[in-house]
Parts: structure tokens; C-alpha cells; sequence
């Protein structure tokens, strides 16, 4: 037996105190397999050792809310009997050793998470950061990765059968060595389906079913704790390999199983495998779990106890059956032709025993392990900050060029090109697809369908965290208020840097706090997510980029959308042209794509006049009021001018405007609570934002096949729309394809 | 009337297919276990979209040996209607049902786009709801769609009138901007496109109707040889 020494337990990431307690609460000296169990179970990413007492603040309940935090998946009511299970999970650190694999097993792991709850998944979104395209050292390999990224979620979401059906995707230098791929999935199911993880009923089976555990993925939960350093890219064998056909076996045959009323708990090895399924289910009944590894169907021979716990192996779950209704299960999964064998027994003392042909490997309170994993209260001071407070004046010469390169940005083009390698519509349900302000999804059998968006902007964030995260909260509700939905629950993904550095923690703490504010004002709980730290590269940190998920509904009907419609209709600015004291563009695409800084604080959101502009636009499309709506947001009033004309019907608009706000503040501003809608009533749209007490302007026309905007009689853009979406539509395929490298920028 | 739905280990259209008939077109419809080696009563058979035992090897390579694909055979060979969507096409391929071949779209990506297809032909009994010329609005979603097959056999289905569908701007490099195209027996037919995905006008088309009503009727009336062949 390996000998625990200094170095073995600093190898496994846990620190001389962590062992210590290790020791405590097992009485004596672990065994080489418990230190591995333990390593992994108190790993950042399956313990939320440094944030835990944070997110402790985050409101987790409403009317809507079936189960928060704390399981697989949160679980909404959307009413008919019907309730929702979504989560969000990153596999940021495997996606940049190997973005094919690693992308593709991201999307597996929250697939498995939604449906070890009896749901069927039924929408995945996904919101990556990559570095630049173009401009930077990196720009090639940045190209790479997306691809490799992309074509790995596609690989994955279309065999698995799950439409891909939205997110968001931008870019910074700060993701050149650290790629984020947060995957989002949702399931339905009815209330009397739904399962949770638990271990209960002392004698009942444990079985394992699904694939079979090789050497794959080994420590892949410590290696997501731990910054990147030049050693990192010797770590591709930590990296898991996916296999979508045998989820989708998995899926089917645990769905059937889950019918049979054999099964009483079941929960999915997602990182840490074996480990942490079967000690989080005996944690959360209370019970103990006895298994023998010499009964897990094995890849390869010869594998020792450390590495069957460790494996991460993918397209595997741990469910306990009903004594005496086994064969049921077994059944079950011998018509989907996947393994599926008794490993072990609850038992009633809480312990984790892990044996391998009768001979004890480990033998832990599962309670150690789910529950009494370290909680850090890390020093936090000051948000990193390295951007300057005040920007350069503004004195553009030609703001058509501007918004062009705008248009044409990597942040704002049209992601045509990733969205179409995604089955978005497999299972006939997207009413709207990737391209939208929000996903709409029909719940077939109802007159009810879900709504769903991500949103993310580490920009905001690294200005200030806090305001950056309400920001967008506030967004993402927008988003859904924009096509008629009513924001009901969040998930949420905090991706920072290193949390033992206190202005890193600062920002964990400032965002946590302002999820925290605006979750609870806009009454939209958080069920549960996913924390990645280490987010650095060689010291290196990203910008802090919390994403959240929202979902929420609406009856269904068909969709407004967002692009205009018809000639000759009012268009209005519900929320009004922007703040006379603003005065800059801190944060903002603008600043970025033009002046190509980034200084400032970000826009001012004012929470109450948000939450009665997003009543005020679910009205208007809930009656049908508005033939058109998208909201203001990268790039402000001018790229959201230029969206709305870039439809089928190639209607543009003649834009008027009386402001005294210099013109690039005017098109160019990103200010919150701004929504653009096109209608053929405006007296009906004015008298609805009066009630709520919300500015609406109208601001001009829609016409044919051009884009004109005025000031004060001053013309600020005269454009062809043809002019105007070929440097939208074509941008990111010219960016990856023709990917210009400019040394030493 | 019944259709069948075959259900192969990673079929993943099978559902919307199954929707497609028995909910927005009020007929029934079943699905068709892959191990089963009889179609019971069924008066036409639907080759669902999906990735049928992974695609691993190539499309269609494997579920052209299991046991209901003999089933299809006979039913087909005794004049039974077979539409193969997608993945379905691909199996009529690797199976002999139908010519040619179908291998990676040409830019090697998955594609998923409403295109818009060309009724070329509507001699057979899975267009003929429809008009010659006609713009059909249909969803394809497939990484490998790219219809390939000898100059010989591309001439024989245009002289035989074989290409029954058509894309307008090609999405994948398909040889002659081959969409669909029918057995000699003109029973079976394979396209790419799925329009069970356009029965439904919340879901932005509906012109998989001109389709799927198409086979519909032409199932209801069954020819005797095949009422035999059930019996």
C-alpha cells in the first residue's frame, strides 16, 4: 500500500490543515483509495468550499419552486401537473485541453443531471468565451478551440436528440488561455416523476448501470481546482471521451426503468464517478452504502480500487432499486442493451465502505464527505480592477463606419454559423429557435410553452462585479419579458479566477451579492448551478463572467419575433432615449470595438423602472399589440436598429430623433430597461407603458431595405440594409476562416 | 389506417414522427421495435431521422442487419410504402432499398436550416398532393446528406423520373441538388429533409403536409398484392 506523505497529499490539492481534518474524522491514517475519495469530494468544484457561505445569500424559494439548490437539478411548476428541471454546468478546463471531448462530455454531464431527475431533457443552450479572432498572438489557436468546441456540443446535443436551441458567445483576451463552456439544460416531466439521489431503504440494492468504467477522466474534478500552468496540456488523459449514442440508450432505458416503480433513488457519476454518487446519495437519506468493485463492469483490466473510485468515465449512473423488484430494472435495461448490476447494499450506519473482492479499500462517513468538506471564509478586499475611470472623448467621424465595425465585431455578428451545426429542432418543439432574444419551447399536450435565455458580460463585470451581475440579471429577464415570457427561476454559473487571491474573492463576494439583490427583486429564485474557479492561466486571471440561465413562460402562440415586419409602422423605444447625465460608454461594445478600451463604470440600471418596462413589453406582445420587439443591449439603440432589419421581409427604418445626447451616446449607449418595438397601434403601446408609468418614444418608421436615423435634422446613418447585414451575416465565418494575424499586437 | 414507426437504438425522430401522424394528422401510428421481425398490419412504414446504433461505422451500416430491416424488405418488395427521413434515408441506402449513397455534407458540418426544395416529381405516392414545380419550405438537420452516386445511375433516376425532390440552393453539396428521390418500384422513397418537422404552423412551416398527406392517402389505399403479402 502507497505510504501518505507531504507531497502525495499536496499531489491530491489538499492542503496540510484539509489533511488534518481528514485524520480527525476518520479516527486514523486514510488509505491511498480514501485520500483520492476525499481529494475529489472536497475538490472546489464538487465541495464550493470557498463560496459556499456565500452563496448561502442567494434567494432559493418561491410559489414556482419544487426543489433548490442541493440536487442534481432545481425543479419548477409550470402548472398542468407539469414541472421543469434546468441547470447550468461549466466544463471550462477540460474544454481547453481538448475542446472537442471536452465540450461534448460538458454537454453529456448536464444532459445526465436532468434526467437522473426523471426529466426529459427537451433544450440545451450553451454560453462560451473564447479569446479573439483576430488581432492577437492566440487568434489561430482561439479559432481552433471554438471549432473544436462547437462541433463538439453539436456532436453530442444532435445524436443525443436534444435541440440545441440558443445562448451567446463572446470573446476577450482574457479567455486566450482559459475558454469558458457553460453548457444549460431543461427537462419536463410530470410532478408524480420526478426522482431524487438518495440512497434509502436499508438492504435495497445498489446497482450500477450504463457504461463501463475505464481510466479515463481520473482526478478530473481536482484538475477543474486547479489553475493552468504549462503542465496542464500533459493532462489530456484527465480528459473524458463522450459517447452520445449510449446517453441516448442511457436516457431511454432510465426513463422506462424509472416507470416500473422499482427505482427509489438514482443519481448520475458526474465528476468523481462512483465516489460521489454513491456517497451524496447515502448523504442525503442518511443511510450508508456498501459496494464491491469487483462487480463494476471494468473497460480494462487490472484497475486498483483508487482509480474505479476516481474514474470519470462517462454515461454511468448509481440508482438503488426496491428489494426484490431488481429484475424489473434489469429488464429494462437488457432490452437497451447496457449493463446493469448489483455493486452494493444500503446499509444503516451512514458509512461509505468500498470493497474490491472482499477486502476493504475505504470505509468513510458518507456525512464526512457530502457534508463536512471545508468551508472557507477567504479574505476578500477590493475587486481587481485594472481598467482606468475615466475614457477618451468622443469625436467620431463617421458613425456609419463605426456601426459597421460594430456589426461586423466578433461579439455581435450574427453566430450563424455555430448555431446551424446544432440540431435546434429535434423533438418538434422550438417555436423559436438560436438568433432570438429568448428560446421559446412548446410543452406539447398544454397551451403553456417555457422560455429560457443565458446571459453573461465579463466586461460589466470586471468594471464592477456587483453591478456588472445585476446587469445581467436584469437582462436575461429582459430577454425573456421581450418575447411575452414571464421570468420565473435562475440558474447561475460563477466562473472566476483563483479565490485564494483576495481581490479575485472580492469579486466572487461583490457578484454573489449582486445575483443575490436582483434574483430577489425580479422574483426569480436561484435553483442551482455550478461555481469554476481557477480560472487563470499563468497568473492570469478572466474577467469575472457569472452567467445566469432564466427560464419562464408564456401561453403559447406564435412567436412576435424580432425583426421587423411591415412597412410603414411606428417604431417605439419603450424605456425612453437615454439618461441626459450619461455621458460615456464605459463598458460598453462601443468602447471596445471603436476605442478599443476598456475604462469607465458600466451602464446605470435603475431595478424598479426595469421590472415595469418588462411589464409593460409582456403585455404589449401578450396582446398583440407589437408586431415586433428586441431589446437594447450590446451595442445599444443603433445595432439593435440594425437587428430588427435584418429579417426575411427586408424592412428597415427612418429614425427621428429630438435628443440633445451627442450621437454616439445616442446609438452607440448600452443603458438597460430599453426595448424597440414595431407596431401598427402606437396609441395602444403609449397608453399601456403610461399605466406602468414607462417612457415610450416613438422614434420613426419602418420602410424598405434601408436604415436612416436623424438627429435633430443632423443624418447619422444612411445605409443599405444589404450593406449593413453582409458584414453581420459573414463576420465570424470570416474570422475563422480568414483569421488575420497581426504580430506583436 | 396504420403507419409504423420504426424505432432503431438511437432513432431520435421516432417521436416526431409518431406526433407528426397521430397529433396533427389524426392517424394512428406505432412504433416498430428494431428486433422485431414482423410488421404486424401496418399500411406504411416511416424510417425515422436519428443516429440508429450511434452511426458509428457509417450511417445506416449497422441497422441495415437488424431484424426489422428484413421486415421492411418484404413489405417493400411486396409494394408496401416505405419513407425513409434522414437517418431513415440513409439506412434505404446502406440496406439496397434505394441507389446511391449519402456521406458528409461537403463543408464536413452538421447543417440545420429550412431550405427550400423543388417537387420535381409527383408520380409517386409520396408527392403527389402536391404540384410539379412546387416550393416546398422543409428543416434538413444532417451532418452527412450529401447525395452521391455515378453519373449511370444519377442519369437513370432523371430519365426514370426518380428525383422527386430538389434543393434550390444546396445545402450540402448533394450531387444534381438531390433532396429525395423513389425506388424503381416508385414505394419507396428517401429524403433528407424532414417534413415531419413542418406540420405545425407555430413551428414556421407546414409544407411537410404536402408529404406526409401524400403517403397518408396513398397507405389508405392499399393494392391487393400487398393486402396478400400481410396476410
Amino acid at each position: 500500500m502507497n505510504t501518505i506523505t507531504p507531497d502525495v497529499i499536496a499531489a491530491h490539492q489538499l492542503t496540510p490543515s484539509e489533511y488534518e481534518k481528514i485524520l480527525k474524522l476518520l479516527g486514523r491514517e486514510p488509505t491511498i483509495t480514501e485520500l483520492g475519495i476525499f481529494s475529489v469530494m472536497w475538490s472546489e468544484h464538487c465541495s464550493y468550499k470557498s463560496t459556499r457561505i456565500h452563496l448561502k445569500k442567494l434567494p432559493t424559494e418561491s410559489r414556482h419552486v419544487l426543489q433548490g439548490p442541493g440536487e442534481n437539478a432545481g425543479i419548477i411548476d409550470i402548472g398542468d401537473g407539469l414541472a421543469i428541471a434546468f441547470k447550468i454546468e461549466s466544463h471550462n478546463h477540460p474544454s481547453f485541453i481538448e475542446p472537442f471531448q471536452g465540450a461534448a462530455t460538458g454537454v453529456g454531464g448536464i444532459l445526465r443531471d436532468i434526467f437522473t431527475m426523471g426529466a426529459r431533457p427537451i433544450a440545451v443552450l450553451d454560453s462560451l468565451r473564447f479569446g479573439p479572432l483576430d488581432g492577437a498572438r492566440t487568434a489561430d489557436r482561439n479559432g481552433r478551440i471554438l471549432e473544436g468546441v462547437v462541433s463538439g456540443i453539436a456532436h453530442y446535443g444532435n445524436c443525443f436528440g436534444v435541440p440545441t436551441v440558443g445562448g451567446e458567445c463572446m470573446f476577450e483576451e482574457s479567455y486566450s488561455g482559459n475558454p469558458l463552456v457553460n453548457v444549460f439544460a431543461l427537462g419536463i416531466f410530470r410532478h408524480n416523476e420526478i426522482f431524487y439521489g438518495k440512497a434509502t431503504g436499508i438492504g435495497n440494492p445498489v446497482i450500477y448501470v450504463g457504461a463501463k468504467t475505464g481510466r479515463d477522466g481520473i482526478h478530473g474534478a481536482s484538475m477543474a481546482s486547479a489553475e493552468f500552468t504549462e503542465e496542464s496540456k500533459q493532462k489530456r488523459p484527465n480528459v473524458q471521451v463522450g459517447d452520445p449514442f449510449m446517453e441516448k440508450l442511457l436516457l431511454e432505458a432510465c426513463l422506462e426503468a424509472m416507470k416500473t416503480g422499482a427505482i427509489v433513488g438514482i443519481q448520475d457519476m458526474g465528476a468523481a464517478g462512483l465516489t460521489s454518487s454513491s456517497c451524496e446519495m447515502g448523504s442525503r437519506a442518511g443511510t450508508g452504502v456498501e459496494i464491491d468493485l469487483m462487480h463494476v463492469p471494468q473497460r480494462e483490466p487490472g484497475m486498483t480500487p483508487y482509480e474505479m473510485m476516481l474514474s470519470e468515465s462517462q454515461e454511468r449512473m448509481l440508482l438503488v432499486a426496491e428489494r426484490g423488484r431488481e429484475h424489473e430494472v434489469y429488464d429494462v435495461f437488457k432490452k437497451w442493451g447496457l449493463d446493469a448490476v448489483q455493486i452494493g447494499i444500503v446499509t444503516n450506519d451512514g458509512m461509505l465502505r468500498v470493497k474490491n473482492h472482499g477486502e476493504m479499500f475505504a470505509e468513510i462517513p458518507n456525512q464526512a464527505l457530502a457534508d463536512q468538506a471545508p468551508r472557507y471564509d477567504r479574505p476578500h478586499t477590493t475587486p481587481l480592477r485594472t481598467a482606468p475611470l475615466n475614457g477618451p472623448d468622443l469625436q467620431s467621424t463617421n458613425l456609419q463606419a463605426d456601426l459597421i465595425a460594430l456589426l461586423a465585431s466578433a461579439d455581435i455578428c450574427s453566430k450563424r454559423w455555430i448555431w446551424e451545426q446544432y440540431d435546434y429542432q429535434v423533438r418538434t418543439n422550438t417555436i423559436t429557435g438560436p438568433g432570438a432574444d429568448a428560446a421559446i419551447l412548446r410543452i406539447k399536450g398544454t397551451n403553456t410553452s417555457v422560455a429560457m435565455a443565458l446571459d453573461g458580460n465579463g466586461r460589466y463585470c470586471a468594471l464592477d462585479p456587483r453591478e456588472g451581475t445585476r446587469l445581467i440579471v436584469a437582462e436575461c429577464c429582459r430577454n425573456l419579458s421581450t418575447v411575452g415570457a414571464l421570468p420565473i427561476a435562475t440558474t447561475n454559473n460563477l466562473n472566476f479566477g483563483n479565490p485564494e487571491r483576495p481581490e479575485i474573492m472580492a469579486q466572487i463576494v461583490e457578484s454573489i451579492e449582486g445575483l443575490s439583490e436582483a434574483c430577489r427583486f425580479f422574483d426569480v429564485p436561484v435553483t442551482g448551478g455550478n461555481v469554476s474557479l481557477y480560472n487563470e492561466t499563468l497568473g492570469t486571471p478572466i474577467y469575472p463572467t457569472p452567467v445566469v440561465g432564466i427560464v419562464g413562460t408564456l401561453p403559447t402562440a406564435p412567436p412576435v419575433g424580432l425583426a421587423f415586419k411591415h412597412a410603414g409602422r411606428s417604431i417605439i423605444l419603450l424605456g425612453g432615449l437615454g439618461d441626459p447625465d450619461c455621458h460615456e460608454l464605459g463598458g460598453t461594445q462601443y468602447a471596445k470595438v471603436i476605442q478599443k478600451l476598456l475604462y469607465g463604470c458600466p451602464p446605470k440600471l435603475d431595478m424598479d423602472y426595469e421590472k415595469r418596462v418588462q411589464q409593460t413589453i409582456r403585455e404589449l406582445v401578450r396582446d398583440g399589440i407589437v408586431e415586433s420587439a428586441h431589446d437594447l443591449s450590446d451595442g445599444g439603440l443603433a445595432v439593435a436598429l440594425a437587428e430588427c432589419s435584418f429579417g426575411d421581409q427586408n424592412i428597415g427604418a427612418h429614425v427621428d430623433i429630438d435628443s440633445h445626447l451627442v450621437p454616439e451616446l445616442l446609438l452607440f449607449h448600452e443603458g438597460p430597461s430599453c426595448i424597440l418595438v414595431s407596431t401598427a397601434n402606437p396609441q395602444k403601446v403609449f397608453e399601456v407603458a403610461r399605466i406602468q408609468n414607462v417612457q415610450a418614444v416613438e422614434i420613426g418608421v419602418t420602410l424598405e431595405s434601408r436604415v436612416i436615423v436623424r438627429n435633430r435634422g443632423q443624418l447619422l446613418i444612411d445605409a443599405d440594409i444589404a450593406e449593413l447585414k453582409d458584414s453581420w451575416a459573414n463576420a465570424l465565418q470570416h474570422l475563422l476562416h480568414d483569421p488575420v494575424l497581426v504580430p506583436n499586437a | 389506417m396504420k403507419i409504423g414507426v420504426v424505432v432503431f437504438p438511437g432513432s431520435n425522430c421516432d417521436h416526431d414522427a409518431w406526433y407528426a401522424v397521430s397529433e396533427n394528422l389524426h392517424h394512428r401510428a406505432e412504433f416498430i421495435w428494431h428486433d422485431s421481425s414482423s410488421l404486424s398490419d401496418v399500411d406504411a412504414v416511416i424510417l425515422p431521422g436519428g443516429f440508429s446504433y450511434g452511426d458509428y461505422l457509417r450511417c445506416g451500416a449497422i441497422a441495415k442487419f437488424s431484424p426489422v430491416m428484413r421486415a421492411v424488405k418484404d413489405f417493400a418488395q411486396a409494394g408496401g410504402l416505405v419513407l425513409g427521413i434522414c437517418n431513415g434515408f440513409q439506412v434505404l441506402t446502406e440496406a439496397g432499398l434505394l441507389p446511391g449513397a449519402l456521406v458528409r455534407n461537403g463543408n464536413l458540418k452538421f447543417v440545420c436550416r429550412t431550405v427550400t426544395l423543388e417537387v420535381v416529381s409527383t408520380d409517386s405516392p409520396f408527392t403527389h398532393q402536391a404540384k410539379k414545380g412546387q416550393a416546398l419550405r422543409i428543416p434538413v438537420a444532417h451532418g452527412e446528406g450529401l447525395y452521391m452516386a455515378d453519373d449511370r445511375t444519377l442519369d437513370q433516376l432523371e430519365a426514370d423520373d426518380r428525383i422527386v425532390l430538389r434543393y434550390l440552393e444546396n445545402p450540402n453539396g448533394s450531387m444534381r441538388r438531390v433532396a429525395g428521390i423513389l425506388n424503381e418500384q416508385r414505394n419507396v422513397m428517401g429524403m433528407m429533409p424532414h417534413p415531419e418537422r413542418a406540420v405545425d404552423p407555430l413551428m414556421g412551416s407546414t409544407d411537410g403536409l404536402y408529404i406526409l398527406n401524400s403517403l397518408l392517402q396513398s397507405a389508405a389505399v392499399s393494392t391487393p398484392a400487398l393486402a396478400t403479402s400481410r396476410s
